[in-house]
């Protein structure tokens, strides 16, 4: 494909942010929507002529050279090939959707044109993202889409609230990026280069040992900005808080596709992290963590939102999972899969909160099936699909990824179908508590119950479909299928399998595979029968925060995390910041200035040695003189 | 002739608007330093992308003893001399708004001061360097005194003190590497000579830290820095502008000129102490930076923390860290100018600084809160702003010394988005009040200051090599003279 069209891609958004953000209050309502969508509609069509033209072999196209130091060059360049051919069509295709979707939520907002700029702009950032052909420009789009998410969490800023986690995001985000960083300068310092095709050629052909220290640390130092980036535990505390912003943000950035960017960037970094396995060990060791940690805490959360949030970190758990275990495609599989059904809960989740004149708490809801049928059948479809119920989406993805940790470790197995039967239980908690029973609300909310617009159903519509039929692009050979997406990926796999095959070694038999199935399939059942007495047949509705007590609490209250980070942090380090300012300011005023009259004492000796030396007479003189004269002209 | 020209005109413009009507010193002013810009333009357009010396004069001045007026630019120079020439109109266009008592005093101390900063960055005779160097201190230091806050003269007498005191060591290093140049004539005060020095170990040691005293005061680095908060704060904005933005630089300025060269061996012994120094610095003056309510004092510490990063990155001797300090001293000179200009325009308007008082700006200031975001992301070096570049290749250059200073120094990143967001939130959002009740956005001079401003954030940002290539061979020439 050209490389002028592929530029496009990018810009296309970039130019869509232009112009809604610097004409912002000045183009006419009715067209911001329209420029905003179009852009990104064209970034996919365009991502759709890629596809079609990609010939199976990287295309790097050069922009210009944009930091020279030394030997060191970072060009401004993108490359094209399997993975951001797929990261493409996810992020601009589901963001098309969500742009579509926003014309109908927004539109009451009075930053209506502020608001498709920033989505415009974040689409910018994660194209540079997924497009960049090294280290530095995925730097520039990871901090980028930082900097969208930040402003768009924000996005009500008269609310200070929504600023705190607006901070929060950012500077959590940045204390990965840290080591994202350090990361790079490791690359640089051991390859020479940041480009990817360069890098990974040399760490196949290097001569790198299986655990080569060097290695380990690179990619441990680029997982910490994963950690970050992809909420995971110790720095996804932000991720839930995000929610504050609008319901559209949360379904783009906060599900789809930004926090997904950390397992883009292992994926793309496979050739390393598989000469690292004490890395990817301790990869799917943080990811089963999260998604047990967080499902655990999914089950008590009242808040839409919320109950989203945490399936979405639970959920990036699992893929960090996968990838812990070297199966590379089966997290790419879930985070497309994960990006449709995730984006239509998100969606529908909006739809019932414009609904419910902003009401997000599901105690004050029950029984929404009746006025909003789509966003209730839609949202059904997704929840059956992240349930992973046959035959729907993340039915394929969940189930390749808990098989692959299977042949792996049968323990973490067994807690991977734990966290899936939360999992299900939680999701249909919210189903049946939002959609079912009666309507708990106020009656000036009845009052105005009512179905979405069109702009909002439609995108609900199309992603329900992709959340039900998206499983097909990867069915096993078990159930009879070419796993397609495996066989596209494969070539990015190639440099690993060459510098450790015994990663892609194991292979279970089909029987073993059919009665893991049907373990987890049966597993989610089991919890759905549960969720459905207890929230159906007994009709209970989640008691009131003061009610929950013993461990529910504290998981309602999400482990105290918070208060933790708070009063080990945050705190510590306000207080550091006053006593130093305070005091340690002080105390170095008296040490510096007394060592400071001391020295003089002693120059001044010295200084005795130097008399007769006119160089130094002259320019005392001169001084002396530009002194005189600077006093003559002020005191007139 | 050009190079002396950067430093004869403003010092001509100074004394035609000293001798002027104070009501129109500023427009006198303002035309000299455009012009002076002009030709710091055709300068740049000039230079050659070489490690030698160009646009250089030098006349006789005490001939007897070797001394003469001379001065040149290089890749070292260049950045610095445009950062002075753009900054200088920008910060008398600031004052447009605010009446100064006895403005062409005001004015004609400004382009003094910037005829002084020119001499320092050209010269290329230590002693006339160290003249200019004193001799910037000069206007600076009125600048504070008469046109300050209230604790000004407390202030400004502690600035003074530390300075001259640290400027004193300077005077005796370069009075002895003068005494150890031999050439046919005698002694010579020539830079280039004093690189020709072999000096063993113990003396490099003695003058590395005569040289680094008085450059760690000015910059400044860790625990020399106690003048710094109270002189920025204290100072009238320009003046603020004049020590942030370009005057803190000439320290930075002066390592990379003398220590690095000079005295390599000291730097072998005492550079990770220096270095570390500087680190310390990083993340001492971001953690008080935190807690800061006065927008100007909070900006004076991310300064102290930013210029202890670049300070780490010139002691690193890489060429990442000393390509990373030049390009940063311009970008932060930017960026600093613009906050403090930010910070002066809310404050005409309030009458406060503290953010504590202030919030909901944003609600009625769409402009103001582009510009002001676009500053604060460079300083908190976002990708594609000129603060990134910068902190990029400092930051390399320092975990190519030292991995673990490298990570600390690295907590700059993080530590800058906590107060910077924090200063950004609690005056631009929020609720109104009672404070930013009636606040009117830019107006039209406020705007041609921050234009340029930030099209240069996003320039440097996008396109850094236009600069990155102009200094390189010059720092890379610099850097082969250290041999250990």
């Amino acid at each position: 494909m050209s490389p002028s069209l592929l530029i496009l891609i990018p810009l296309l958004p970039l130019i869509g942010f232009t112009i809604n953000g610097i004409g912002f209050r000045h183009v006419p309502k009715s067209l911001v929507g329209v420029i905003g969508s179009v852009a990104t509609l064209g970034a996919f069509i365009i991502s759709i002529l890629a596809w079609n033209s990609f010939d199976g072999q990287p295309q790097v196209v050069k922009l210009f050279d944009w930091i020279s130091i030394g030997q060191l060059t970072i060009p401004f360049s993108f490359q094209v090939d399997q993975l951001s051919l797929l990261m493409l069509m996810v992020v601009t295709g589901v963001g098309s959707l969500i742009h579509i979707y926003s014309i109908g939520y927004m539109h009451h907002d009075e930053g209506f044109g502020k608001f498709f700029a920033f989505l415009n702009l974040f689409l910018f950032f994660m194209l540079l993202l997924v497009m960049g052909s090294n280290y530095v420009i995925m730097f520039i789009g990871w901090e980028g889409v930082g900097l969208c998410s930040y402003l768009l969490i924000g996005f009500w800023n008269k609310v200070t609230n929504y600023n705190n986690a607006a901070r929060k995001a950012f500077i959590m985000n940045r204390i990965g990026d840290l080591g994202f960083l350090l990361g790079i300068f490791m690359i640089i310092q051991h390859f020479g280069s940041v480009e990817y095709l360069e890098v990974f050629g040399k760490a196949a052909n290097g001569g790198f040992g299986i655990n080569d220290t060097v290695i380990v640390t690179i990619t441990a130092l680029l997982f910490v900005g994963a950690m970050g980036k992809s909420a995971q535990i110790p720095l996804y505390t932000w991720l839930p808080d995000a929610m504050a912003g609008p319901t559209p943000v949360s379904a783009l950035i906060h599900a789809a596709t930004m926090v997904t960017a950390g397992i883009y960037m292992v994926i793309r970094s496979n050739v390393l992290y598989s000469l690292a396995p004490a890395t990817l060990g301790f990869v799917g060791g943080i990811g089963l963590l999260t998604a047990l940690v967080a499902a655990s805490i999914g089950l008590y959360q009242n808040d839409i939102k919320k109950v989203l949030a945490y399936s979405t970190v639970s959920q990036l758990g699992y893929m960090f999972l996968a990838l812990g275990v070297g199966a590379y495609t089966s997290a790419m599989f879930h985070v497309m899969t994960h990006a449709f059904f995730k984006a239509l809960l998100f969606l529908g989740a909006g739809s019932v909160i414009h609904a419910m004149s902003d009401e997000q708490d599901i105690r004050n809801m029950g029984g929404l099936r009746k006025h909003l049928p789509v966003t209730f059948w839609t949202f059904t479809i997704a929840t059956f699909a992240i349930a992973g119920i046959f035959p729907l989406s993340g039915f394929f993805s969940k189930d390749e990824i808990l098989a692959h940790v299977f042949e792996h470790n049968k323990i973490m197995w067994a807690l991977g179908i734990l966290g899936a039967m939360m999992t299900a239980f939680y999701m249909f908690r919210l189903l049946f508590v939002t959609f079912f029973g009666h309507f708990r609300g106020t009656h000036e909310q009845e009052h105005h119950l009512h179905e979405s617009p069109a702009t909002m159903t439609l995108p609900l519509m199309v992603l329900a479909v992709l959340s039900a039929v998206g499983g097909l692009m990867n069915i096993p050979h078990v159930l009879g299928g070419g796993e397609a997406l495996g066989h596209f990926m494969a070539p990015l796999f190639e440099g690993s399998k060459q510098v450790n095959p015994t990663l892609f070694e194991g292979h279970l038999d089909h029987s073993t595979e059919y009665i893991l199935m049907g373990v987890s399939v049966g597993a989610a059942v089991l919890a759905i029968g549960f969720a459905y007495s207890l929230f159906i047949s007994k009709a209970v509705v989640p008691a009131a925060d003061k009610d929950v007590t013993g461990f529910p609490k504290v998981l309602q209250n999400k482990y105290y995390i918070d208060e933790l980070y708070d009063s080990v942090f945050v705190k510590p380090i306000s207080k550091l910041s006053d006593i130093l300012y305070s005091f340690g300011e002080f105390l170095i005023d008296v040490i510096v200035n007394g060592a400071g009259r001391l020295v003089q004492f002693l120059g001044g000796r010295l200084r005795l040695l130097q008399t007769g030396e006119t160089g130094f007479y002259v320019f005392a003189m001169v001084i002396g003189i530009v002194l005189v004269l600077a006093w003559n002209f002020l005191i007139k | 002739m050009l190079t002396l020209s950067l430093i004869l005109i403003p010092l001509i413009a100074g004394v035609i608007t000293l001798i002027t009507k104070n009501n129109s010193a500023k427009q006198l002013a303002l035309i000299g330093a455009a012009i002076e810009l002009v030709l710091a333009v055709v300068i740049y357009a000039q230079f050659q992308p070489t490690a030698d010396q160009q646009f250089g004069f030098s006349y006789p001045w005490i001939q007897s003893a070797g001394i003469s007026f001379a001065g040149g630019i290089d890749g070292i120079s260049i950045l610095l001399v445009m950062l002075t020439a753009f900054l200088t109109p920008l910060i008398i266009l600031s004052t447009f708004r605010q009446p100064y008592k006895n403005a062409s005093t005001f004015y004609a101390l400004i382009l003094f001061m910037q005829a002084a900063l020119m001499g320092v960055f050209t010269a290329t005779d230590a002693f006339l360097f160290y003249l200019f160097f004193e001799a910037a201190l000069i206007p600076v230091y009125f600048l504070a005194a008469v046109w300050g806050g209230e604790d000004r003269i407390k202030v400004t007498f502690k600035f003074f003190v530390y300075t001259i005191f640290g400027s004193l060591f300077m005077l005796v290093a370069l009075v002895y590497l003068y005494y150890q140049t031999t050439s046919a004539q005698g002694h010579t005060s020539e830079i280039s000579a004093f690189y020709k020095l072999a000096l063993d170990a113990q003396k490099q040691g003695w003058i590395f830290w005569a040289f680094f005293i008085a450059f760690a005061i000015k910059m400044p680095v860790f625990p020399f820095h106690t003048w710094q908060p109270d002189t920025y704060t204290e100072s009238p904005t320009p003046a603020t502008m004049l020590l942030a933005g370009i005057m803190l630089k000439m320290g930075v300025y002066g390592v990379i000129r003398f220590v690095l060269p000079i005295v390599p061996l000291g730097l072998q012994t005492w550079g990770t102490t220096a270095i570390v120094l500087s680190v310390i610095g990083i993340v001492y003056g971001s953690i008080i930076a935190i807690q800061q309510r006065d927008m100007k004092r909070l900006i004076a510490y991310s300064s102290f923390a930013h210029v202890g990063l670049m300070s780490a990155g010139v002691f690193s001797q890489t060429l990442s860290g000393v390509q990373g300090a030049l390009i940063q001293m311009l970008a932060h000179g930017i960026n600093v100018v613009g906050l403090f200009f930010i910070i002066e325009i809310i404050f005409s308007r309030t009458k406060t600084r503290n953010i504590e008082q202030l919030g909901g700006i944003t609600q009625r200031t769409p402009h103001l809160t582009v510009y002001f975001m676009i500053l604060m992301l460079g300083s908190v070096a976002l990708p594609l702003t000129n603060g990134f570049v910068g902190e990029f290749l400092l930051l390399r250059g320092v975990y190519e010394s030292n991995i673990w200073l490298g990570a600390i120094a690295g907590t700059t990143i993080i530590l800058g988005a906590v107060y910077m967001l924090r200063l950004f939130q609690k005056s631009m959002f929020g609720a109104k009040s009672t404070f930013t009740e009636h606040f009117a956005d830019l107006s039209f001079s406020e705007r041609a200051v921050l234009v340029p401003l930030v099209i240069m954030v996003f320039w440097m940002g996008l396109y850094p090599n236009s600069f990155l290539k102009l200094t390189e061979p010059a720092v890379s020439n610099l850097l082969q003279m250290i041999h250990y």
